[in-house]
């Protein structure tokens, strides 16, 4: 009963940042620009063109109508159409989706399979030549510019070694569309040269996002299995003969991981920003890849949709990682 | 003086803070020496056409661009523009966001909600992604871009000095101020500021990587100060229809960023250890 209050507590929260973060969108594009409309009509329109096109779109109102229409319209799930595509920014954004849901997902599970096994043996042999070469790749993961990682890899990877496609998602025909995942669509209709191709288009754009979130866990996990081996549980167990073995993958791990798992729900929503940049190395077509088109062709509407349904994604995910940590983690309860 | 002499001395006995020193020191050299250290300083502006894309030689160290412009002067001239971003985006950040940390650690009540509030919004969505809506919006300039990182950094700021403050007066030196009548100006800025100062340092450091790192994307992605500017991130972008033949073109600026932002993040850590004992390395992605 307790969590259902606390739950409902945290969703209270969620509306108001959400307003909030629609505000701060509606200030970038309506507020400081100089003239929004001018920006939107282009360099060669006449004064005429303009001040029309003002009333078409509802400029010349009071800013708090302008905002309650804006919040309205997307309420209904309009955000306009792209000046670009001609077509209803949302339905953009929602056929790009799943490639980048694809992706990140992808590199998370990456970087959770490598991360947290290597944070745990990084732990167990303190100090010794793994430990030291890990700690070198967990402090270049924070410190590289993914876009260039990317890009290095690529050079090496796809141009030198052709071992990998350069860029894009798929080469061919797409798998019969179920899930829109093309991996799990592959795997689903039994078509396992195209799941081969696309997993071959996925390695890189993958390995990329996935070496900061990487770097994250193997130092956060690291640090929690550390805590936890000086506690006087551990202490007792060894006292007791369980194997090591036993101790380390099934006690230690288990209470190690309560606050990796936050981290994990945090890092999902980071991967989610960092796919922007990386879509964009490697031409995947995602929602970052719209996101940027849209910035080179000054397509206004596009980047503004692209920002509240990002900001929208990232609040939705910080509100399960919240939920699920209290599931988790009983002492969190009490606040 | 004698405090600061404490934190280097303890700094350079730990290794990893100590490189992160001398790889910021050597950024403050090459950002001030450029005219200097540089080989052809003029080739920031100037074409020659006639000796684009040239592999490294004795002539050109790290190889020319697609202008013919020697790239390692170019680069000694970009850590200028990276150094300005750095300094000038995390000055204002914490000239924003300390006042507010400090007001709403203060006061309890609804001005105080409303501030964390508000700092919650902006740290609520990626860095990046809103960094991208106002330099899209402002234009592609260099003031923009810093507008930009300002504008999303300092909520960083404001709560950890929300949080440390708010600590603060727990602590009995505070009441007994408070209860000799020191005003609430009095109080903040000469007792609790002092106090808070280690934490802020450290994060002002962890935020000079992150912001180069950000600015560094926002300059790839065409959102940085148009050209010809020598901006890392926008040389990187430029590379890239010259790839693989012209390997070097992309790989200096990108090193360039990485060393900077490794100084920074190794600098943070070691103060980190140094000011501030109770946190232990325990840096991740999220802290931005």
């Amino acid at each position: 009963m307790r969590l259902l209050a606390l739950a409902l507590h945290r969703l209270l929260w969620f509306a108001p940042t959400l307003l909030g973060l629609l505000v701060v969108t509606f200030v970038i594009s309506r507020v400081i620009p100089a003239d929004p409309v001018a920006l939107v009509a282009g360099e060669t329109a006449t004064p005429a063109q303009v001040e029309a096109l003002r009333r078409d779109l509802g400029f010349d109102r009071p800013l708090v109508v302008q905002f309650v229409d804006y919040v309205g319209r997307l309420v209904r799930g309009d955000m306009g159409t792209s000046l670009y595509t001609r077509r209803p920014i949302v339905e953009d954004l929602v056929a790009r989706l799943p490639a980048t849901i694809e992706l990140t997902v992808v590199a998370m599970l990456v970087s959770i399979a490598v991360g947290i096994p290597l944070g745990v043996l990084s732990a167990l042999w303190r100090n010794s030549l793994l430990d030291h070469a890990l700690r070198v790749v967990t402090v270049s993961g924070l410190a590289i510019a993914s876009f260039w990682l990317g890009i290095m890899l690529q050079l090496l990877f796809a141009m030198r070694l052709g071992w990998t496609p350069l860029n894009g998602r798929l080469a061919g025909f797409p798998p019969r569309p179920l899930t829109g995942f093309y991996l799990l669509d592959a795997a689903l209709s039994w078509d396992w040269p195209t799941f081969g191709t696309a997993l071959a288009h996925l390695a890189l754009p993958a390995a990329t996002l996935a070496f900061p979130a990487l770097a994250t866990l193997v130092r956060f996990t690291r640090a929690g299995v550390l805590d936890v081996m000086q506690s006087n549980f551990v202490l007792y167990e060894r006292a007791m003969g369980l194997p090591r073995p036993l101790i380390v993958w099934k006690y230690i791990l288990r209470s190690a991981l309560t606050s990796t798992v936050t981290q994990i729900g945090l890092l999902f929503g980071i991967l989610l920003a960092g796919a922007v940049v990386t879509e964009a190395v490697f031409d995947w077509p995602g929602i970052g890849t719209y996101a940027v088109n849209s910035i080179i062709r000054s397509d206004y509407n596009a980047v503004m949709g692209f920002t509240v349904w990002a900001g929208a994604i990232f609040v939705v995910v910080n509100l399960v990682v919240d939920v699920a940590h209290t599931l988790v983690d009983p002492r969190e309860r009490t606040t | 003086m004698t405090a600061a002499w404490f934190v280097l001395t303890r700094l350079a006995r730990d290794r990893s803070a100590l490189i992160g020193l001398v790889l910021i020191a050597l950024l403050v050299v090459c950002a001030v020496l450029a005219p200097v250290l540089s080989t052809h300083p003029d080739d920031v502006f100037e074409l020659h056409p006639a000796e684009r894309l040239q592999a490294p030689s004795g002539a050109h160290w790290l190889g020319t661009d697609r202008m013919g412009s020697d790239m390692y002067s170019r680069l000694l001239f970009g850590a200028r523009i990276t150094i300005v971003i750095g300094l000038i985006a995390v000055g204002a950040s914490l000239a924003i966001g300390v006042p507010i940390g400090l007001v709403a650690g203060y006061y309890h009540g609804w001005l105080s909600d409303a501030l964390m509030r508000v700092s919650d919004i902006f740290l609520a969505v990626p860095q990046v992604v809103l960094a991208i809506a106002i330099a899209q919006t402002l234009g592609p300039s260099l003031p923009n871009v810093i507008l930009a990182l300002s504008v999303t950094y300092w909520p960083w700021f404001a709560r950890v000095v929300y949080a440390e403050t708010r600590a603060l007066q727990k602590e009995i030196f505070v009441e007994s101020t408070a209860a000799l009548g020191a005003s609430p100006w009095r109080l903040t800025v000469l007792h609790v500021l002092p106090n808070i100062a280690s934490p802020i340092i450290v994060r002002a450091s962890i935020g000079m990587g992150f912001t180069i790192l950000t600015a560094a994307a926002l300059g790839f992605l065409g959102l940085g100060p148009p050209p010809p500017t020598p901006e890392w991130g926008r040389t990187i972008a430029e590379s890239r229809e010259f790839l693989p033949d012209a390997w070097w073109y992309a790989m200096a600026p990108g090193l360039a960023i990485f060393l900077t932002v490794m100084g920074f993040n190794l600098l943070g850590d070691g103060l980190r250890d140094v000011l501030d004992p109770r946190l232990r390395r325990r840096r991740t992605i999220r802290d931005g």
